[in-house]
């Protein structure tokens, strides 16, 4: 099969690369194109040393991200603008690059390119600019040397010394940041470049090959077969992502990213701590890429986005040969890895009611690393409860069946049911009985049981902390 | 400061193995391993993999044309396997193809028929079955056996610590490259470049002097690749041997985590017995350790367990044992600290144990029993200085643990659902290898005419800063700006016969032969300018600030005329020099003698906070206070504190290797092994350099800093330990580290 040629803008040069659509990136960078200050260091999202930055063109400007280029197929780099280390060199360095030399945040140094991109990205793409974020937007990199505290403090003199602001995308960002010297100049032409190189812009093919949304969960399993295929590239469908609320009803693109989530003030004023809990899923990187659809799709039981929707009694919109349909989310998941889903059917849209007045919305997630780590066990909960009566209780839960779980049935139990701590105990009872968890890497049967009595306990503190006394174990 | 390879780190210039550009015509190795852990092979069928697109060559035991060994303390490693195989990932074949793709696409067809036997992965179990690497060893003092007789207090019990994966962030790997006259240059990342070179000559059935290994830096070591960096070089030698082509071969993460060695977990019986005063008076420990399959380096490691069993405290009558125990896993190996940091973790385990009984804080006991200057430890050194005990009374008094008790306590009051704890943390560990013979090293030194530097030692750099601290060192001898100095990269051709890259000791004893050298250049420049400035007394002459001094006075004569002078002189501009270190001896058969230059010491205080509600804990602060001496680099310095500290924590609270049940390494991705994050580094790390007290030291007054620090992490588990035990007064923790969120459930659901 003839490889395809692949156009795109690679730091300050125009290339063409004639590849599979579906070879990662960082393959690519380090050994078609011998830009080797890339690292692979895992080839699976979780160490970061492979970041680049992705641009998209997007209404005139680009937009940046730092993104995985062991997870990021060669198909969605064409026509955008792709950054690596070598492409932020200036001939001095840079305030960022000073600040890492200065504090010592280097030891042996093959993590350091990976930072340097992903702080650049938080720089071109952060909503806010504060320590905050510049911490979170880093914490998909892994250092095995520094311990983290050289970093941190050069975070601290980074953040202290930046430029005036601007919203990101915006050209005053973009120049700012280059008369600061924190980008070379090169970042003001790009998007010209990428506007006459044309042609480039995938129009929305039809479906066919598998369908790549973010990568991230594909890439890591499956990599090998994604080579010979002909993928078809969700992140060009423009239709498929958004967020946006009709007549009550929060619709949300399939293909819309867990970051658009995450920065999203519709859902943060819909589902209010909405951006902690997210945050608590994979990295900022991994989220620029990460779908809606895909976590639902690759139906792990332990998906977060999965359990977090299905306690807000999501329904999901598919769209196949045979017409377009409506499923509610928790008949989507009919075994370990299988689905309600035609072959060849597309998510086109996932929706949920926005939540009443006084409900309350809770999210729980205990992994062995509190962030970029897959939950031992987590659970969500939607309740509205009024004078110690329950008027309406939905829960979830991950990492204890086969499938993310509505937990159906504790939840039916609650509804209606007076707010006590009796009865939330007795649901809890009830929980217990409609799961199965199994021992593997990420704990034992027994302790995942035990685990969810206390998610749940959490839940249930949120809705009535009157209760502690009665609800602790 | 790290400045010259910091500035490469940070444009994206610094070269690793993988990145270095290699010759047209480079093929790529993948590896074919044992699927069984442990059996007899009972053939290799490699037909099918022969006619896959691109592969030129499937290599066994029979392609080796020297000695099929890479075991260096002993002899008991093939590099690929012979008739039997003994753990799962054991290399059995090599695959050479025009790619890597290509490579490990084949390595995945060859097949490996293996009759399998009973595999043996439990430590306790293999030494009942006398399935040891070699003998048990022990190391006493005093009479136990009548000491516990005068106790007032005896406690026994169990105490494991898990292995550690050493997640270097740069995978194993090595490029091997003939040339002629049947000599062969390899690119490895090893921190051993000449046991490399010795093990490669040994399977090529070459002598030494036709194979030259080189380094540049590596992306992390940490002792993963001070014996387990060969096999690796050994087999991409093999490859470009007997294809006559470079070959490549570098490890995927995943194969990396299931091939190769971890830190040796320990599984231990201690008894402690202490008078009514808190004073430790006997202390016997049965140290069981998982070698693996074959020696590696678990004979030094487990004698630095022995050296380190009673860690930073006296106690008059002490029996340690240790038993290296043979089971089917990839062999475990090297891992900052060396068997250290497993001794310390079970004494600390006692003194916690009998602080409960005895309802102290086992800060107490710990301060009591405190090593003192002139103290003497079990192997008959003693303790050279009050460096210790300064340390403790600096962090007790400059972060005022009298208050952090109290914040704790009170925010204990105040909370039910969170708990905290505190404790402290003392180490005190040598400084030497104690295999005394590698305490060596060398140095090479050119001045080039325009008065540059270029410094050759055995030394690696691998994120530990050693360059930066023998940029200083050459440049003080020599008296000239560290700009003008450049440290070359480790080469077997420049420097030979050299000592591993390892046990703290590579900016000491690199520093002082390179200081030697320097000071063999500098005696002959003087010569130079005594004549050149007719002074009479060459002695009279000093450099300073790249400008000739006489009698401590500027000359009008600068470091570059004094260097073109010397070469219009016909004067050598180029020295070499070789260091030993002195004093140093040990007597294995007595267990006693002097096996360390200096000891490395410190405190540190832990701050813990656990959610007893979901398990989870989260280390709050880490004030250290820490005995650097005269620090070459504090930044340097205090990075290194800062990282072997997390990866001590990370150690004992997250990071968890877990097994199939045929002997797989299940934990074998970053998805699923877990090291810390960026949000989990304390939120405070303090670290303050201990005043100097002029004693025993490393050059120019400095102290060894690579492995102490990682043993303060130890603090780490016992602050989570004091949380749950302020959580649930009475629970009687198991001591099972990593104290993962899992364990701290199970401790919190203890009935009480
Ligand atoms: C380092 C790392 C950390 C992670 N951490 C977490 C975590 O903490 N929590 C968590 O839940 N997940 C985590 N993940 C998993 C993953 O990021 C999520 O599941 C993500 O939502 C997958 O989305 P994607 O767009 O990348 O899916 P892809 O990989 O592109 O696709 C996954 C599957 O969905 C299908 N698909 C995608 N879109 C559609 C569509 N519109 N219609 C039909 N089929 C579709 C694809 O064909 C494929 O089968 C992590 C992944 C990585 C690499
Ligand atoms: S190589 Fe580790 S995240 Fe890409
Ligand atoms: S400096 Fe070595 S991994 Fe970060």
């Amino acid at each position: 099969m003839g490889a395809p040629t692949t156009r795109f803008l690679l730091n300050r040069d125009e290339v063409r690369v004639d590849l599979p659509a579906g070879t990662v990136l960082l393959d690519v960078l380090r050994r078609e194109r011998g830009l080797t200050g890339t690292k692979e260091g895992c080839r699976e999202g979780d160490c970061g040393a492979c970041m680049v930055l992705l641009g998209e063109p997007l209404d005139g400007v680009i937009r940046y991200r730092a993104v995985n280029s062991c997870l990021l197929p060669l198909g969605d780099a064409a026509g955008r603008h792709v950054v690596t280390i070598e492409g932020l060199r200036t001939s001095a360095l840079s305030p960022a690059q000073r600040a890492f030399v200065e504090d010592g945040a280097t030891q042996c140094g093959f993590c350091t390119p990976g930072f340097i991109v992903s702080l650049a990205g938080f720089l071109l793409s952060a909503p806010h600019l504060t320590v905050d974020a510049a911490r979170d937007a880093l914490a998909g990199n892994i250092c095995r040397c520094t311990g983290y505290v050289s970093i941190r403090r050069a975070l601290h003199r980074i953040c202290a010394a930046l430029p005036d602001r601007g919203s990101p995308g915006a050209p005053d960002r973009l120049h700012g940041l280059i008369a600061g010297g924190w980008i070379p100049e090169h970042f003001a032409e790009a998007a010209a470049r990428l506007r006459t190189m044309g042609g480039t812009a995938v129009a929305a093919p039809a479906v066919t090959g598998p369908l790549v949304a973010g990568g991230t969960d594909l890439f890591v399993q499956r990599a090998a077969e994604l080579l010979d295929a002909a993928p078809t590239f969700l992140s060009r469908r423009r239709e498929l992502q958004g967020i946006r609320l009709e007549q009550a009803v929060c619709l949300i693109g399939a293909a819309t990213t867990w970051s658009d989530l995450e920065d999203s003030p519709l859902l943060r004023g819909l589902l209010p701590g909405i951006e902690g809990h997210l945050r608590l899923a994979a990295s900022r990187p991994i989220r620029h890429r990460a779908t809606v659809a895909g976590n639902l799709v690759n139906a792990s039981p332990i998906g977060d986005l999965s359990i977090l929707l299905l306690a807000l009694g999501t329904f999901v919109r598919l769209s196949g040969r045979g017409g377009a349909r409506e499923l509610p989310l928790r008949a989507l998941f009919t075994g370990y890895k299988q689905l309600a889903l035609q072959d060849g059917e597309l998510v086109t849209e996932v929706g949920f009611d926005a939540p009443p007045e006084g409900a309350v919305f809770s999210f729980e997630k205990v992994s062995r690393r509190r962030h970029l780590d897959i939950a031992s066990v987590n659970s969500a909960m939607l309740a509205v409860a009024r004078a110690g009566r329950i008027e309406s209780m939905s829960l979830s839960a991950g990492g204890v069946a086969p499938v993310p779980l509505h937990l159906s049935r504790a939840s039916a139990f609650l509804a209606g049911a007076p707010l006590d701590a009796a009865t939330l105990r007795a649901a809890m009872a009830v929980a217990q009985e409609e799961i199965a968890p199994i021992s593997d890497v990420r704990g034992s049967a027994g302790y995942k049981r035990s685990l969810l009595g206390r998610l749940l306990t959490a839940h249930f503190l949120r809705l009535a902390p009157e209760l502690e006394a009665g609800l602790l174990p | 400061m790290n400045h010259h390879e910091a500035v490469l780190h940070v444009r994206g210039e610094a070269r690793f193995v993988d990145d270095e550009p290699t010759p047209a015509g480079t093929l790529h190795a993948a590896v074919v391993t044992s699927p069984t852990a442990h059996g007899r092979l009972l053939g290799i069928d490699a037909g099918e993999a022969e006619r896959l697109p691109g592969v030129r060559a499937i290599l066994t035991c029979r392609d080796v044309p020297g000695k099929n060994q890479v075991g260096t303390i002993i002899p008991d490693e093939p590099l690929l396997a012979e008739a039997a195989v003994h753990y799962l990932g054991q290399p059995v074949a090599l695959v050479v193809a025009d790619s890597d793709a290509q490579a490990r696409r084949a390595a995945r067809a060859v097949h490996v028929p293996v009759e399998p036997l009973p595999p043996e992965f439990d430590a306790r179990a293999a030494n009942a079955r006398g399935e040891l690497i070699f003998p048990q060893r022990t190391f006493a003092r005093g009479d136990v056996d009548s000491a516990w007789a005068a106790c007032a207090v005896v406690v026994a019990g169990r105490a494991e610590t898990g292995a550690q994966e050493h997640v270097y962030l740069e995978t194993q790997g090595a490029v091997a490259i003939p040339g002629e006259g049947g000599t062969l240059r390899l690119l490895s990342a090893t921190q051993a470049p000449t046991a490399v070179q010795r093990v490669v000559a040994g399977v090529l059935g070459v002598p030494m002097h036709r194979v030259e290994v080189e380094v540049r830096r590596l992306g992390g070591g940490f002792g993963g690749k001070e014996d387990q960096a060969t096999p690796w070089a050994g087999l991409a030698a093999l490859g470009a041997w007997c294809t006559g082509r470079p070959v490549k071969l570098v490890l995927r993460r995943q194969e990396d985590m299931r091939w190769t060695g971890k830190r040796h977990p320990y599984s231990s019986d201690f008894r402690i017995g202490l008078d009514r005063d808190g004073r430790i008076l006997a202390y016997e420990v049965f140290f069981y350790q998982n070698a693996g399959a074959t020696a590696d380096l678990s004979p030094a490691i487990l004698e630095r367990t022995l050296f380190h069993a009673t860690n930073a405290y006296f106690i008059p009558h002490v029996r340690a044992t240790a038993a290296s125990c043979r089971t089917n896993l990839p062999s475990n190996t090297a891992f900052r600290g060396f068997g250290g940091p497993q001794a310390m973790f079970v004494l600390e385990a006692a003194i916690a144990r009998a602080a409960a009984e005895m309802g102290l804080e086992p800060a107490e006991i710990q301060r009591r029993n405190l090593l003192r200057e002139g103290e003497e430890f079990p192997y008959g050194m003693r303790m050279a200085s009050s460096a210790l005990t300064r340390c403790w009374t600096e962090a007790e008094t400059r972060y005022d643990l009298p208050a952090i008790r109290r914040r704790a306590a009170e925010f204990n009051d105040a909370h039910r659902l969170e708990k905290q704890g505190v404790a402290v943390m003392p180490v005190c560990f040598g400084i030497s290898f104690t295999n005394t013979v590698l305490n060596q090293a060398g140095a090479l030194v050119h001045v080039h005419t325009d008065g540059s530097v270029s410094v050759s030692t055995g030394a690696v750099e691998m994120g530990q800063g050693t360059a930066p601290k023998l940029r200083q060192v050459a440049a003080a001898t020599l008296g000239i700006d560290p700009e003008r100095v450049r440290i070359d990269s480790t080469s077997t051709s420049r420097v030979a016969s050299t000592s591993p890259t390892a046990a703290s000791t590579g900016p000491d004893m690199n520093g002082h032969a390179t200081r030697l050298a320097g000071e063999a250049i500098l005696a002959r420049l003087r010569e130079v300018a005594a004549r050149r400035l007719a002074v009479a007394d060459a002695a009279t002459i000093g450099i300073r600030a790249g400008q000739v001094h006489v009698l401590g006075r500027p000359a009008g004569f600068s470091w570059a005329e004094l260097v073109g002078a010397a070469y219009a002189e016909r004067v050598s501009l180029s020295a070499h020099a070789h260091y030993a270190t002195p004093r140093i001896h040990f007597d294995k058969a007595t267990g006693r003698g002097e096996p360390f230059a200096y000891h490395a010491c410190g405190v540190a205080i832990v701050e813990a906070t656990v959610d007893v509600l979901r398990g989870e804990c989260r280390i709050d602060a880490v004030r250290v206070v820490h005995d650097a001496g005269h620090s070459i680099d504090p930044l340097v310095d205090r990075g290194q504190v800062e990282g072997g500290l997390l990866q001590g924590i990370g150690w004992m609270t997250m990071e968890e290797v877990l097994h199939l049940p045929s002997g797989g390494v299940a934990t074998d991705t970053l998805t699923t092994y877990k090291v810390p994050d960026l949000y989990a580094a304390p939120d405070e790390v303090e670290v303050h350099f201990l005043e100097p007290g002029g004693e025993p030291a490393g050059i120019m007054g400095a102290k060894a800093v690579g492995e102490p620090p990682l043993m303060y992490g130890i603090g780490a588990f016992f602050a989570v330990h004091a949380a749950i035990r302020a959580a649930r007064p009475g629970t009687d923790t198991h001591f099972v580290a990593p104290l993962s969120a899992e364990r701290i459930l199970a401790a919190l659901s203890e009935p009480s």
